[in-house]
């Protein structure tokens, strides 16, 4: 088991919902993003000295540019139907990670300096004057939020806290106040092409490793071509696919299944990141500019068609931003919705027999599957709604033999929060980490205890980054998570496969 | 015209003329601000069709609710039935020839009476007792509920209780409505219920009230699914295009 300088929660068979104790995570804070993170992103260097005015400015421009702002600062009833909802209230009892009391936080300002009732009867509404240590409570609570929408399900009214803590990262943002790890990301983006600043060079050296590894062990000479000109489908994937396990399994099924399919595809160096920090953020131009370089790759290598690979939030801006944000895509082939998800393609291959499975392959696992909160609330895969759930989990039935699903209060549209997401993956965050994984970690215990589960699958980057760090905390390995197309590329037969198998053996003879 | 005639004529021309311009503005004010990106909770509807029945199922079942809190969508439910048809019932006072499905449902509307001030109790006691909604309530969320018990108990007991004088009621009102005053009752229940009503008025574009306009505006429900499709770029998006 991994140590901890905090307490680590105990399972539970099922998630109690715990009375509250104030200020359990008041210390939770990331560090600050300094001059050189804020820069690059347009923001000033560091806090502004007339924050109060600015803060109030900002708040005032967005709510003119964004109804979900607007509209959810003033509908909350206060019914308290999402209070119980949050993984991070869950795992750590302290009442401001309510999702009702979190968009309090910002509510209460918005009141006092906005509606009437907050400007003369302050007391009477909660409403309260911006200080410096509202500012400070904004920074560490709008920094326990995933932006995971599960409380946005169960609300009346659709409020989504997301909505809320993505407009509060931008007002903080916009006086200087933003947050490292995220900004930057953000900057590496935009000067080198991905969240981990990894040169064209060095992935290049990585793909010819793949090939040799694959090629040793299918005897098929797949190949992960990289800034190919010409090719029909530009890939893009999250940059952890290119190096960090179990992500990079992925990625070699990604291959595997489009090598098997026939069709041309690349990778770009400039488009060498799917994810897009600018989301979590709030910053429409931050998540413009990123995405803008998808854009850009796709003209240079005249692409007709681009795929992503598995990651949750990547797949968030890419199915429901990029059209608006990079659009319009009227130069690829209409014949396939832009862009499309790898698990759509490859379930697509699968429909129509392009694809042939060992499923024995996977034997040795009993496999479940974590469904993305991105992916699963605020995307569809597929024509029909709830293509999201089904898709992926028919890609994984159609390769393994074993699949069993965590209890229906914890997947699908209620599925909770690997407790990592929403730009929240950072170490300086780590108790946050462990203690909002809770309510995901009883679900897997319970299938594991019951169903003999072994394995876990995700189809998100920051799900698989944040479970093979989290869960030993709980006493479960690393290796337990995969990927989707890990599963796929174990299974997969490629033509040739079998033939030059005997070939290798009759030349080891 | 006695003097407290005029004053709730006056208090009534004022209530509604706040909760016309100010409910009026909101909606403006909501409507006017762009939704710049698609963001419904999915699963979502693909079809402005199906959006359509999402909406229907929220503002009539309380869908998400129901999913998200039993109780409080049992007692939150049998609050708003009541309370909407305790409003339809009042239509009678303002109507002349009373019109046929009103009449209808008169007798529905007494029993929803009892319902909505049951549901009221309920969502009071929820928020006094569960530890979670305490810590998220401020005053005005008591007081809003105690606002609205009232209205439902006094009305309750002109019923049942102190009758008064509903013919005269509703030459007031109809008088109210054709610019020609007439005399009101000078039964105290009475003025308590129309004081209170004139107050909900008053404060309902200025409180959590806009929830009942919110619903409509809200762009996880109301959008459909159709990003991959469709741009969804917003007027103050635009200017990025350009560069
Ligand atoms: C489109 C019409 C409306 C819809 C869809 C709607 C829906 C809802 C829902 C779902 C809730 C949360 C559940 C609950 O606490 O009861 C709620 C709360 C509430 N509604 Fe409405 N409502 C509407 C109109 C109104 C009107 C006209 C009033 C009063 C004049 C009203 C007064 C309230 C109050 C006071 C609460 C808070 C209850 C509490 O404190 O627990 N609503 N509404
Ligand atoms: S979006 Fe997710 S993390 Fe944020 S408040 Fe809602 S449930 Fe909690
Ligand atoms: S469920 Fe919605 S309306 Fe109810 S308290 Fe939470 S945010 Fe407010």
């Amino acid at each position: 088991m991994a140590k901890a300088d905090f307490e680590v929660p105990e399972l539970q068979e099922y998630t109690e919902v715990p009375k509250y104790v104030e200020g359990t995570m008041a210390h939770s804070s990331p560090y600050v993003a300094k001059p050189d993170h804020n820069t690059p992103l347009g923001f000033p260097g560091e806090l502004v000295p007339d924050w109060h005015e600015k803060t109030l400015e900002a708040m005032g421009d967005l709510l003119g540019k964004y109804r979900s702002f607007q509209v959810y600062l003033d509908s909350c009833v206060k019914c308290g139907a999402c209070t119980d909802k949050c993984h991070y209230y869950l795992g750590t009892s302290d009442p401001k990670n309510m999702p009702v009391a979190r968009q309090d936080l910002l509510r209460k300002v918005y009141r006092r300096y906005f509606t009437f009732a907050g400007k003369y009867f302050p007391k009477l509404v909660g409403a309260a004057d911006l200080t410096r240590e509202v500012l400070d409570e904004w920074y560490s609570y709008f920094h326990q939020c995933s932006q995971c929408r599960r409380c946005s399900v169960f609300c009346p009214y659709g409020i989504d806290t997301a909505e809320i803590s993505m407009a509060a990262r931008e007002i903080l943002d916009r006086i200087g106040y933003g947050q490292k790890y995220c900004n930057e990301i953000i900057a590496k983006v935009h000067k080198v092409g991905n969240n981990l600043g990894m040169p064209g060079p060095a992935i290049r050296d990585t793909l010819d490793g793949l090939e040799e590894d694959v090629l040793e062990e299918t005897g098929v000479a797949v190949k992960y071509p990289l800034d190919v000109k010409g090719a029909d489908i530009l890939f893009v994937t999250p940059s952890a696919d290119f190096f960090a396990e179990p992500h990079i399994d992925g990625l070699i099924g990604y291959g595997k299944v489009l090598h098997e399919c026939g069709v041309s595809w690349t990778f770009s160096t400039k488009a060498s990141e799917a994810g897009n920090f600018g989301m979590f953020i709030g910053s429409y131009e931050n998540m413009r500019r990123v995405s803008m370089r998808i854009r850009e790759a796709a003209i240079d290598l005249g692409v007709k068609r681009i795929v992503f690979g598995e990651c949750g939030h990547a797949w968030r801006v890419a199915y429901a931003f990029l059209n608006t944000l990079a659009g319009p895509w009227d130069f690829l082939d209409p014949n396939y919705p832009v862009p499309q998800h790898i698990c759509e393609f490859t379930w697509d291959a699968i429909q129509q027999g392009k694809l042939k499975f060992d499923k024995s392959a996977n034997d040795d696992k009993v496999l479940t599957f974590h469904d993305s909160c991105n992916v699963a609330r605020a995307t569809r895969m597929g024509d029909k709604p709830g293509g999201q759930f089904e898709i992926p989990r028919n890609v994984i039935k159609a390769v393994c033999n074993n699949y069993v699903d965590m209890e229906a209060d914890t997947i699908k549209e209620r599925t909770f929060c690997c407790g990592g997401g929403g730009g929240l993956l950072t170490d300086d965050l780590m108790e946050l980490r462990v203690k909002g994984i809770v309510p995901r970690m009883n679900a897997l215990n319970n299938v594991v205890q019951e169903h003999g589960v072994t394995h876990m699958a995700a189809i998100c980057a920051i799900c698989k980054s944040q479970f093979t760090k989290v869960i030993p905390y709980y006493g479960f390995e690393m290796d337990q998570i995969v990927s989707v197309h890990q599963l796929v590329s174990n299974a997969i037969l490629l033509t040739g496969q079998g033939e030059s198998d005997d070939d290798s053996d009759e030349d080891d003879e | 015209m006695s003097f407290l005639t005029v004053v709730y004529a006056v208090l009534f021309y004022l209530a509604t003329a706040v909760l016309v311009v100010g409910v009026g503005r909101k909606i403006y004010v909501f409507a006017k601000a762009p939704a710049p990106l698609k963001i419904p909770t999915t699963p979502a509807p693909t079809t402005q069709t199906g959006v359509i029945m999402r909406m229907f199922r929220e503002v009539v079942f309380f869908e998400s609710l129901f999913k998200g809190a039993k109780w409080t969508w049992l007692f939150g439910w049998v609050f708003h039935m009541g309370l909407f048809l305790v409003l339809l019932r009042h239509a009678r006072y303002f109507q002349d020839p009373v019109f046929f499905p009103i009449e209808l449902i008169q007798p529905f509307g007494i029993y929803a009476g009892f319902a909505m001030v049951a549901g009221l109790a309920g969502l009071f006691g929820r928020r006094l007792l569960v530890d979670r909604v305490r810590y998220i309530s401020a005053p005005s969320d008591y007081l809003m509920l105690v606002l609205l018990g009232l209205i439902g108990l006094s009305g309750l007991m002109m019923t049942f209780v102190v009758h008064t004088d509903i013919i005269a009621v509703k030459q007031f009102f109809r008088g109210l409505m054709t610019l020609s005053l007439s005399e009101l009752p000078a039964d105290p229940i009475l003025l308590v219920h129309l004081m209170l009503v004139a107050l909900l008025m008053i404060i309902f574009p200025i409180s959590k009230l806009l929830h009942a306009p919110g619903i409509f505006f809200s762009p996880t429900r109301n959008q459909v699914d159709n990003p991959r499709e469709q741009r969804h770029l917003a007027e103050w998006a635009k200017r990025f295009e350009q560069q």
